[in-house]
């Protein structure tokens, strides 16, 4: 298997068009890679683009300058470059993501929410609830909220229905922005035991932890987002 | 996935005199694809999918099919016959206003046999048994088969109309502002309803709607539009996190956030 993801001299800029078009640099000359069982944590402040990285990676940020390598298919996709449809078809087979955010849909429970990619994949609705199930039982989230949409959730509740989302499939690649930022000791440790687990079935992982314990538990290596950071104001 | 796309549009061009309906689109359907086409009044949306509806026929430009046998046909060079057939089984089209896609004064079991007939279904027994069925999987209650579209709401009358396109089987179902003028809990229902059947059934779709975050719930790819013309098109989470031309960052900041 070649490397899963290997970033080589990406640049993200925004350009604002709506305030005269000003160009606000974030990350240039990001290069990386990241073997399978590996997780790789990145590191800096506030605003340093970990964020943008993790975005661009899953293409959901367009990318200035630069590639970013992912084998899909028995080729090498460049996902700067590539088409929509081929896009979808990496998220679905190749990389996962754990948003900071859940982004609910009206009247979807919970469980079919974390269902929905195993399900995406063409795995039996029944099997794929079965192991939705399991994994919300092991991140403690209450049985009676199961069946409910997680609208009304609490952060930590709404968090962990995020993280079984994203830990349902095999992807070969996951990313987690900040997962374990709204949930307490007893879950973050469960959290911390899943990651060991994807590393151990050689999931490479790329992920942002704010908080030290975790991300000391985790990371195999800190990428320094601050060396990829553009000197003020002069995106080349 | 399949490797082939559905459906071919290209330099498809719709002039009304001087005035540019739309110019120069072109772009790629495949199965099970739902593309959005974004853009405010007259941006010429609604004209785009007319003409790929072949409702309203285009300037310039082709728009070829995939047909079920594999060929792709333009559309503008078959018969009207042809075309009808195809628009009554193999497509349909969902109006922003129900009573334009249904039959206000027939019952709602006959609205949805309706299209079967067309297919060739004589049995009565199996049409009705396969409307009440497609009745349920549009929530509506199966007493209500024969009421007559008129005492319906509009929520359901908007999802009679569903069934009534859905009922065939088709590969491609156009919609246009299928949610537009429903109170916003009767839309979250009905962009449950529509998002389930559309990847059960493994639906292309092509919608058109002002609303953004529509858009964002129904469709992978989006298509942004103004003046008539394509302004941005990608991955529709790509579009609206990160907007690249002018248009777009302006239609997206003009969200209001809840």
């Amino acid at each position: 298997m070649p490397t899963p993801l290997v970033v080589s001299d990406v640049a993200k800029s925004f350009t604002m068009h709506l305030r005269d078009g000003i160009r606000l640099p974030v990350v240039a000359n990001v290069s990386f890679s990241i073997k399978a069982g590996e997780c790789a944590v990145l590191g800096g402040p506030s605003g340093a683009g970990k964020s943008s990285i993790l975005k661009m990676v899953y293409g959901n940020y367009a990318v200035d300058r630069g590639q970013i390598i992912v084998p899909y298919r028995d080729r090498l996709i460049d996902v700067a470059a590539a088409d929509p449809r081929t896009m979808l078809g990496i998220r679905r087979d190749m990389i996962g993501y754990v948003s900071q955010f859940l982004r609910t849909v009206p009247r979807v429970s919970a469980l079919d929410v974390v269902a929905e990619p195993l399900i995406a994949r063409g795995v039996d609705r029944t099997d794929a609830r079965d192991k939705a199930e399991s994994l919300l039982a092991g991140l403690n989230l209450p049985e009676r909220l199961w069946s409910l949409p997680p609208a009304t959730f609490s952060g930590g509740e709404q968090q962990r229905v995020n993280i079984a989302r994203g830990f349902i499939t095999d992807h070969p690649i996951l990313l987690l922005d900040e997962p374990t930022a709204s949930l307490d000791a007893k879950n973050r440790d469960v959290v911390v035991s899943m990651i060991q687990q994807k590393k151990d079935t050689g999931v490479a992982m790329l992920g942002i932890f704010h908080d030290q314990d975790v991300r000391e538990a985790v990371a195999d290596r800190i990428i320094d987002v601050t060396a990829f950071s553009v000197p003020n104001g002069v995106a080349a | 996935m399949s490797d082939i796309p559905l459906l071919k549009v290209s330099a498809l061009s719709k002039f009304y005199g001087s005035r540019i309906g739309c110019q120069n689109v072109s772009f790629e359907l495949w199965p099970g694809e739902v593309l959005a086409v974004v853009g405010e009044s007259g941006s010429g949306k609604t004209t785009l999918l007319d003409c790929l509806a072949t409702r309203l026929a285009p300037s310039t430009g082709s728009v070829e099919y995939r047909m079920r046998d594999g060929q792709f046909r333009d559309l503008y060079r078959m018969s009207e016959a042809e075309r009808r057939f195809l628009m009554r089984t193999d497509w349909g089209f969902v109006h922003q206003n129900p009573a334009d896609g249904l039959r206000m004064t027939v019952s709602a079991g006959a609205n949805v046999g309706e299209r079967l007939m067309a297919v060739g279904d004589r049995h009565y027994g199996k049409i009705r048994a396969t409307a009440t069925d497609w009745l349920g999987r549009v929530e509506i209650a199966a007493d209500r088969i024969d009421d007559q579209p008129r005492a319906f709401s509009g929520g359901m009358r908007q999802r009679l109309q569903i069934a009534r396109n859905l009922v065939t089987n088709p590969r491609l179902v156009f919609m246009d502002e299928p949610t537009g003028g429903l109170d916003v809990s009767v839309q979250a229902r009905l962009l449950d309803l529509l998002r389930g059947l559309v990847s059960d059934l493994g639906l292309a779709a092509i919608v058109v709607t002002h609303d953004l975050a529509v858009a964002r719930l129904l469709s992978h790819r989006m298509m942004v539009m103004k003046d008539g013309h394509i302004v941005e098109t990608g991955l529709t989470d790509r579009v609206l996190d990160d907007p690249q031309a002018a248009y777009t960052q302006l239609l997206v900041s003009s969200i209001l956030q809840v």
